[in-house]
């Protein structure tokens, strides 16, 4: 099975500005993308596309070809919509047809457009991610889902608003030094605990923002990469994706992720790795409490122990392994389409010595991507290895 | 957007809100004893098709609550507000906390299912109230 490398990577700033449309955001994003991969637009063998909120943002259906468009790509394209995890799963279909040797190039990513609704409009459209008949109709919103699942996992495991805080200016601080970040500014504990509450115990500062950006990502074939010469030292070599059921009062559980321990399972062993190799992460943290069920779905802390992981160090810049050295969904920000593809971006520039960040995991050669959909309903996971 | 904007009903879901208002709540189980809520032709459990509808206990017990300040536009008048997931042993519902003072919404207590209503869009809204 061929390796599936990352030839190139581009973000836009992620932020607010809602002027602009999202076909302008991943048109830059491939600018970007296509001139770091050394990749010819004529090679692209197919455009996949994560977005989610389109039709309620900006009228707006039938993405792919739009996109495709936009990027200055001729080929087929194709929107996936898996709610927050949309270009996740955009990124496992491009790997999967990749190391089936149907396709050698492949553009992948997403964007999204949301401040333009305002935050009554983008809480709205962000709430049809859960089920609209058993939760969105009883007042329930996304916050406020992450909300009970936070205070499920202090009934079961303890701790408190104080350990998530920690979450929450660790992921700040990383961000200080990522120029595309839509928050470049540190935060205190206090700072945390005493913000506006959205749904309780998740304030202000619990929360990612709302934002418009977007993310591409060019993969290639190993063959592609070699034949053209390409400086393409990172690999995707394993991914994974799971599911659970849609309302999160149907699930087994509900301080925990499933779907996500399906899915990390399901890459770790594509990878042939454990999670004890797993030098840095980027996880979905689009809440705190986030932060903590992904860490321990991938068992890179115990179940129950995820929560003292930033307050102790463990998951910061200079800890055992480094979460969300981005600034994660919380302080990069969080343009629900593009989530999934700007982490392997991320991910990639850490491990290549590219990232800012780069400094804290010099010796790394393993990473982890985690993207979550909705109350991780869906979700996927990617191994991303330094090859050469 | 309630479809009750345009007079068309949600075949299963109404119908159940209907019930609850009759004072008979119910929840759907297979022959292999796995609960659900309508509407529902499959048993996503293990694919049973013979669904049969079941009276829902009377009580329940609620696991996990937040108390919401930043609501959809749907409930902006309502806010703020408690939702909770409380468990009625075969099924397990989402509802709004009523009845009680906000401060005084805790794990383990004991609520009935009823029907109340948004103070914003005046449709109905599934809520627990103390038992």
């Amino acid at each position: 099975m061929s390796d599936v490398r990352v030839a190139g990577v581009g973000l836009t700033p992620f932020g607010n500005t809602p002027e602009r449309t999202s076909r302008d955001l991943f048109g830059e994003a491939s600018i970007e993308a296509f001139a770091d991969s050394g990749v010819e637009r004529d090679d692209v063998d197919a455009l996949l596309y994560g977005n989610f909120m389109g039709e309620l943002s900006e009228h707006q259906g039938h993405h792919g070809p739009l996109m495709a468009e936009a990027a200055g790509v001729r080929a087929p394209a194709t929107r996936y919509e898996s709610a927050c995890a949309s270009s996740g799963v955009a990124i496992r279909d491009a790997v999967k047809r990749i190391r089936n040797g149907e396709e050698d190039v492949i553009l992948v990513g997403g964007a999204e457009r949301m401040t333009n609704l305002g935050t009554a409009g983008a809480t709205e459209a962000l709430a049809i991610a859960a089920d609209d008949l058993w939760e969105v109709r009883a007042g329930m919103t996304f916050p406020g889902a992450y909300a009970l699942m936070a205070q499920a996992y202090f009934a079961e495991y303890g701790g408190e608003h104080e350990d998530l805080a920690h979450i929450a200016v660790k992921n700040h601080e990383n961000a200080l030094t990522n120029e595309k970040a839509q928050y470049q500014s540190a935060i205190e504990v206090e700072d945390v605990l005493e913000a506006p509450q959205v749904s309780s115990p998740l304030g202000l500062y619990d929360s990612c923002p709302i934002s418009d950006g977007a993310a591409a990502v060019v993969l290639t074939s190993e063959d592609y990469a070699e034949e053209n010469d390409l400086d393409a030292p990172v690999a995707i070599t394993g991914t994974g994706q799971g599911g659970d059921r849609m309302a999160l009062h149907d699930r087994e559980f509900l301080a925990r992720s499933p779907a996500a321990r399906e899915a990390g399972e399901e890459a770790y062993a594509e990878a042939g790795i454990d999670a004890g190799d797993v030098d840095v992460a980027e996880v979905h943290d689009c809440f705190t409490i986030a932060e903590v069920l992904a860490i321990e779905a991938l068992d890179l802390e115990g179940v129950g122990e995820g929560i003292s992981a930033a307050r102790d160090g463990r998951t910061t810049a200079d800890g055992e392994t480094p979460i969300n050295l981005s600034g994660g969904l919380k302080a990069k920000g969080h343009p629900v389409g593009a989530t999934g593809a700007s982490q392997i971006a991320e991910i990639s520039k850490l491990l290549a010595g590219m990232h800012p960040n780069s400094e804290y995991v010099e010796d790394a050669d393993t990473g982890v991507a985690h993207n979550a959909g909705g109350t991780v309903a869906s979700a996927t996971v990617h191994v991303l290895e330094v090859v050469e | 957007m309630s479809d009750s904007e345009t007079g068309v009903q949600d075949a299963g879901f109404d119908d159940w809100i209907d019930a609850v208002e009759d004072d008979d709540a119910y929840y759907l189980e297979c022959p292999n004893e796995h609960g659900s809520l309508p509407p529902r032709r499959v048993c996503p459990d293990c694919g049973s098709t013979d669904l049969e509808a079941v009276s829902l206990p009377e009580t329940g017990e609620i696991e996990t609550f937040t108390v919401t300040h930043v609501p959809t536009p749907a409930f902006e008048d309502d806010a703020p507000y408690a939702t909770a997931i409380a468990n009625f042993g075969p099924v397990r519902i989402t509802g709004q906390v009523v009845g009680v003072d906000l401060e005084a919404i805790e794990p383990g207590l004991t609520v009935e299912i009823e029907i109340s209503v948004s103070e914003t869009t005046g449709e109905r809204v599934l809520a627990f109230s103390p038992a």
